[in-house]
């Protein structure tokens, strides 16, 4: 459902063939191909891609249409079995503009100025890249629309964003807590693993016991770390209980305050996942030829400089793919918030996962799938977009 | 060999910066450590130390004991190695497949060109559909799978020839990457009702299946980069020397992407460590793995924190162990090594 048709917009980042490499299959010829035959790098093809794209297409494409089929339907459980009831969109509609609209999006309410400062910049900004792109050489329809669209949506979404959060007595739904915790947490986490892998390529001693260590927190189970979390931050016996007494917080208890508790589970998202941005970062680094910048620090060039020139730019294709694994992983965020705070205070941990499991719980089955596209929805827009604008600035740098 | 030694000297930090990095370093040990810190510690305690407020040291301010071990390890004894044999196999196993198959599928991906045709996509879907139409109208199973790819092959051959737009390779990639976009909760009937079809409810096998389906995604992206960064010229010349594509990826690509691919085997194996609301489904007593234990420990009386803690440590135990074993494979030298030489 994610390869859009518009192949343009996808092709964006990441290697593309040599062409003339030798290694090119050269279609329709049957002609020796880099030294072996024509034929044998056709099936050599085949053997490579195929098999990997069975496996997940026989596990996911079974499950996608029975949640879709689900989100659009109400199960009833009766003696005599499960009753399915074909319902159209209410489940999707109740979400977006009905009963559970404060749930989903949140309590909206009148915008303060700070809130439409911040809508007027986010809509300036969007509609001065529209702008950009019909000056631009390459103007297609299709790609004028799906900006248009995408533009529209964006400004929407900050729109409704700033209502929740940038109004009086406006509360944010499990959309935007979601969006809370994927963009603060990769953000954080991809800084401080880019720092972290950094300092651990240098000419330190003892580097193997830093870099182990680094990566220790990714090895425990999810709900181990969340269970380790709310022990560590329980407002009687955990270890911290004395400095808060020392800074004279003994009265907060950071369970009822919404913002209290969201850092709480965000810093348990980071301390679990910033070692993933750290080794992958760590094992492109250490990819990377010494010698090039070996010469430039040689040849006068600071260390600042480097990292700007060289490490940063080679870094590029896998920081994209590392911030777009985790975004993705990010957004199914559920262990934390459900064990940390079950959602609260109220629903201000709540994240749309976490909504849709526990619908789910109540056997609200087409609800909880209907969420769960929701959420689909929402990556593969995010997805697209991020995709497309890095690939924009990759091609603008290089 | 002296210019070796200034160039080396050149990379070297300076006493300043060498001291703020240190401590640096220092500090986010410390930040990942202490946590890990209080987990031995409580694992050490009565629960009467653990409720009656924070004490720190053990032998200090508590003393001290092996009951949670003891009742973990030997009490529980077959409770505990059941799951935890069951983490290890399924663990290991899903990690080296999804390895195998994800990093021949990024290497094509990197190095051959794909050009699904989107119409033949669509046939496929719409093949699909009407598979699932044809079951839900009462067709029998084999009927409708027979009939539906008769269809497909009938109408590839004829009008899927006509077809021109057509996808790149990365729109694959895109394709498989967005199969983790749906979030567990919605797959996990669908999936459990697939594997209580063909009778593996319960078995690490399923478990196996799953995870390597679920973790592939991740693999072909990682590797693609890692791949991708592989000078052409060590192929084209393994190639015109008669090397077949299989050759060539087996013994010149993968060795020299060794770091990326221990990297990426220990993300992996710590997904399918970890992973708990796909094993709660899918295995009960048989097939039980170790995220299970820990969140069982959730009792009605409260988490059973010096339970938890035992079962956390020993889960952790085997992959510090495997990291330890192969963080030497993601260190400098072995890509510039492989290209010099």
């Amino acid at each position: 459902m994610a390869s859009s048709d518009n192949s343009e917009t996808l092709d964006a980042r990441g290697p593309t063939p040599v062409e003339g490499s030798g290694l090119e299959v050269a279609t329709g010829e049957r002609e020796r191909v880099a030294g072996h035959t024509f034929r044998a790098a056709v099936s050599a093809k085949n053997v490579f891609l195929w098999p990997a794209l069975l496996v997940v297409l026989a596990l996911s494409i079974f499950p996608l249409i029975v949640s879709l089929y689900l989100s659009v339907s109400r199960l009833e459980f009766q003696a005599n079995g499960i009753d399915v009831r074909f319902l159209g969109f209410d489940n999707y509609a109740s979400l977006l503009f009905g009963t559970e609209q404060d749930h989903f999006i949140g309590v909206l309410k009148p915008l303060t100025p700070v809130g439409w400062i911040i809508v007027a910049v986010v809509a300036a900004i969007t509609a001065r890249a529209f702008v950009s792109y019909l000056r631009g050489v390459n103007v297609r329809l299709l790609g004028l629309l799906l900006r248009a669209i995408a533009g529209l949506l964006l400004v929407g979404l900050v729109w409704l964003f700033a209502q929740t959060l940038f109004a009086q007595g406006g509360r944010p739904g499990t959309l935007f807590v979601t969006l809370v915790y994927v963009f603060v947490g990769i953000a954080v986490q991809y800084l401080l693993g880019l720092g972290l892998a950094v300092l651990a390529t240098q000419r330190l001693r003892g580097q193997r016991f830093f870099r182990v260590v680094f990566l220790l927190p990714m090895t425990i189970t999810p709900v181990g770390v969340a269970y380790m979390f709310r022990m560590l931050t329980d407002t009687g016996k955990g270890p911290f209980v004395p400095l808060f007494d020392l800074a004279g917080l003994q009265n907060f208890a950071w369970v009822n305050d919404p913002w209290g508790a969201r850092i709480a589970v965000m810093i348990g998202d980071i301390w679990q996942w910033t070692p993933f941005m750290f080794i992958v970062l760590l094992a492109a680094l250490e990819g990377q030829d010494q010698e090039i910048t070996e010469a430039a620090l040689v040849d006068g060039a600071n260390r600042r400089q480097v990292f700007r020139h060289i490490t940063l730019p080679a870094l590029l294709p896998v920081t994209t793919t590392v911030i777009l694994i985790r975004m993705i992983e990010a957004f199914k965020i559920i262990d934390l918030p459900n064990i940390l705070t079950n959602g609260g205070p109220g629903t201000a941990t709540e994240s749309l996962t976490l909504e849709a499991f526990f619908d789910w719980r109540t056997l609200n089955l087409g609800r909880s799938a209907a969420l769960a596209y929701m959420l689909l929805i929402v990556v593969t827009l995010i997805a697209t977009a991020y995709v497309n604008l890095v690939r924009r600035r990759v091609t603008a740098t290089a | 060999m002296r210019t070796l030694f200034r160039r080396r000297s050149a990379l070297d930090l300076g006493p300043v910066s060498k001291a703020i990095s240190y401590v640096l370093l220092v500090a986010w040990a410390f930040v990942v450590l202490f946590p890990l810190y209080w987990l031995a510690i409580t694992s050490l305690k009565q629960p009467i130390d653990v409720d009656s407020g924070p004490v720190y040291l053990p032998g200090v301010d508590f003393k001290p004991t092996l009951d949670a071990w003891k009742y973990i390890l030997v009490d529980l004894q077959s409770d505990t190695v059941r799951p935890y044999v069951n983490t290890v196999v399924v663990g290991l196993s899903s990690a080296l497949i999804a390895l195998i198959l994800g990093s021949s599928a990024a290497y094509a991906l990197v190095r051959f060109r794909y050009s699904p045709r989107v119409g033949v996509i669509g046939l496929f879907v719409g093949c699909i559909l009407f598979t699932i139409v044809a079951l839900a109208l009462g067709a029998a199973v084999p009927l409708a799978v027979v009939s539906a790819a008769a269809v497909f092959l009938i109408l590839y051959q004829t009008v899927g020839r006509r077809f021109k737009r057509v996808l790149g390779n990365s729109d694959v990639a895109f394709w498989l990457i967005s199969q983790r976009m749906l979030p567990p909760v919605a797959v996990v009937i669908p999936i459990y009702v697939l594997f209580q079809r063909v009778g593996l409810l319960d078995t690490r096998q399923a478990l196996i299946i799953t995870y390597v389906a679920t973790n592939l995604p991740i693999v072909v992206w990682l590797m693609r980069d890692y791949f991708s960064n592989v000078p052409i010229e060590l192929e084209e010349s393994a190639a015109v020397d008669g090397a077949s594509p299989y050759r060539i990826f087996r013994s010149i690509v993968l060795p020299v992407a060794v770091p990326g691919l221990v990297a990426t085997f220990l993300f992996v194996l710590v997904f399918a460590w970890n992973e708990y609301l796909l094993a709660l489904f899918l295995s009960s007593a048989n097939a039980q793995t170790m995220p299970l234990t820990v969140a069982a420990q959730n009792a009605t009386r409260g988490p059973q924190w010096w339970y938890m803690s035992v079962l956390i440590l020993i889960m952790i135990l085997p992959v510090i162990a495997m990291a330890v074993a192969l963080e030497r494979y993601i260190s400098r030298g072995i890509l510039v090594g492989a290209v010099k030489g």
